[in-house]
């Protein structure tokens, strides 16, 4: 895994966007890695009895799939400062999720990423996650 | 001289009141179960799909930034989650169950989680053992949101390590709401005006109930008649039969309705006047017929149709004479 330097990164760039099969067992077992045993995150008949569709995505996945983007593109000696998202739609079992990144600013060694995950129903989250980057030559674990 | 409107006074007073619950801690400390540890960890990187190296490789994290394993940044929340079973503090003592009744009294009673926002002073490492605290932090006015009317609630999480150092924090945004009102279910189409039955016609609507177009027959000297009558106007008999209309005709007039519309009724409201074969005239409205076949003259083919439980009518689509 190779980690980004500043030098790497400028306003504008676009990170690939990561595709995500929102399998029921996804939904599931980040519910319970994360630790969140709502019913709504695994039992479609009570998720049905309280007016959603299917069960959907706890809020911990979320941030974590989120983390999860912005570390892959920007690799393990990155060190995220901040997660800060605008909820939407739900995630709902059966659906697909696509997250798209855009580095907004760059700054005094922060960057930061506007982050949208979209589904079939529109936008589940947008928000902006800053980091800041691995120090030039530094520990890259190549 | 006037008065201000109570429900204006109300409403402020209310206002003011959610305000005294800013600043105001949340039941007690929350304490990790576990130390933050790696078989958590494992959980998380799996379920996730997260394969930074720094979480799960203890050489390679060792030679990181991080100089050895940390725990992913927004499992932060994970680590003092409430036991599987394990309801909120509801109790009246909790201000936040007075803060959620006060406005949930007030008609907001929906409940959607709208923002979260966690900022990390540090990465987790195993064996860090935490605590957490939990304030309410702000309460917006009343504002008008796509969802409906109400208000948000922040509440911020704040985490510490076992030396008391703040290692996280979490701010927590929901709506509760009054759930704008859904827009009315389409009315269920109206039926079309009932025809005032009397003795004299009732055979007519009873005949179209079982698919026949009746014509009413003088019994003494055998002229066909329509609309309905009770004497011939022929020889003046009021005895009378009826014969089955065999369905063809032709078109001696028509008119379209444009307006007023009528719910009841399908548009464009195509109204012909039949010359039944039999040698009366029925008015009727077409099926499965368009304007340009709409000529006089046209021949026509009957369709008798159910219009609803109570009503059956003849109707007339143009055929190839």
């Amino acid at each position: 895994m190779n980690s980004l330097h500043d030098a790497d990164v400028n306003v504008g760039d676009q990170i690939a966007p990561l595709v995500l099969p929102l399998t029921r067992s996804l939904i599931v077992a980040t519910a319970l890695a994360s630790r969140d045993y709502q019913d709504v995150h695994h039992d479609p008949t009570l998720a049905q009895q309280k007016g959603s569709q299917d069960i959907f995505m706890n809020i911990l996945t979320t941030n974590g799939l989120i983390g999860r983007y912005i570390t892959d593109w920007a690799g393990p000696e990155s060190i995220i400062k901040n997660v800060s998202i605008r909820l939407g739609v739900p995630n709902y079992a059966g659906d697909t999720m696509t997250i798209t990144g855009t580095v907004t600013s760059k700054q005094d060694g922060q960057i930061v990423v506007g982050v949208v995950g979209a589904n079939s129903m529109g936008n589940h989250v947008t928000g902006t996650v800053t980091l800041m980057l691995g120090a030039t030559g530094q520990g890259d674990t190549k | 001289m006037t008065t201000a409107p109570t429900d204006t006074t109300a409403s402020a007073a209310f206002e003011a009141s959610l305000q005294q619950f800013v600043g105001l801690e949340i039941g007690v400390v929350a304490v990790a179960p576990d130390e933050v540890n790696v078989p958590m960890v494992r959980h998380w990187c799996e379920a996730m799909g997260d394969t930074n190296p720094v979480y799960l490789d203890a050489s390679a994290a060792a030679a990181s930034v991080h100089g050895g394993l940390v725990a992913p940044p927004t499992m932060l929340q994970a680590w003092v989650m409430r036991p599987f079973g394990q309801g909120r503090d509801e109790s009246e003592s909790n201000p936040y169950s007075q803060l959620t009744n006060a406005v949930e009294s007030n008609g907001f009673t929906s409940v959607v989680a709208t923002n979260c926002e966690q900022t990390y002073d540090r990465y987790l490492r195993p064996g860090d053992h935490l605590t957490m605290r939990t304030v309410i932090d702000s309460v917006s006015g009343e504002k008008t949101t796509g969802l409906g009317t109400g208000h948000f609630i922040t509440t911020r999480q704040d985490y510490f390590d076992a030396a008391g150092e703040r290692v996280g924090s979490m701010l927590f945004r929901i709506l509760k709401f009054r759930p704008a009102p859904k827009p009315a279910p389409a009315a269920p189409k109206p039926l079309r005006p009932r025809p005032s039955l009397t003795f004299d016609h009732l055979f007519w609507f009873e005949g179209l109930k079982q698919g026949k177009l009746l014509i009413q027959r003088c019994a003494e000297c055998g002229v066909l008649r329509h609309p309905a009558a009770p004497m011939c106007r022929e020889c003046r008999s009021l005895a009378w039969d009826t014969i089955e209309a065999g369905g063809r005709g032709r078109i001696h007039s028509f008119v379209v309705v444009h307006y007023p519309q009528i719910p009841s009724i399908e548009y464009p409201n195509q109204v012909v006047l039949v010359d039944l074969d039999e040698g009366v005239r029925v008015v009727a409205n077409t099926v499965d017929t368009n304007a340009e076949q709409l000529v006089i003259g046209a021949a026509v083919q009957l369709e008798v149709r159910m219009c609803d439980d109570d009503l059956s009518l003849p109707f007339f689509k143009v055929v190839q004479s």
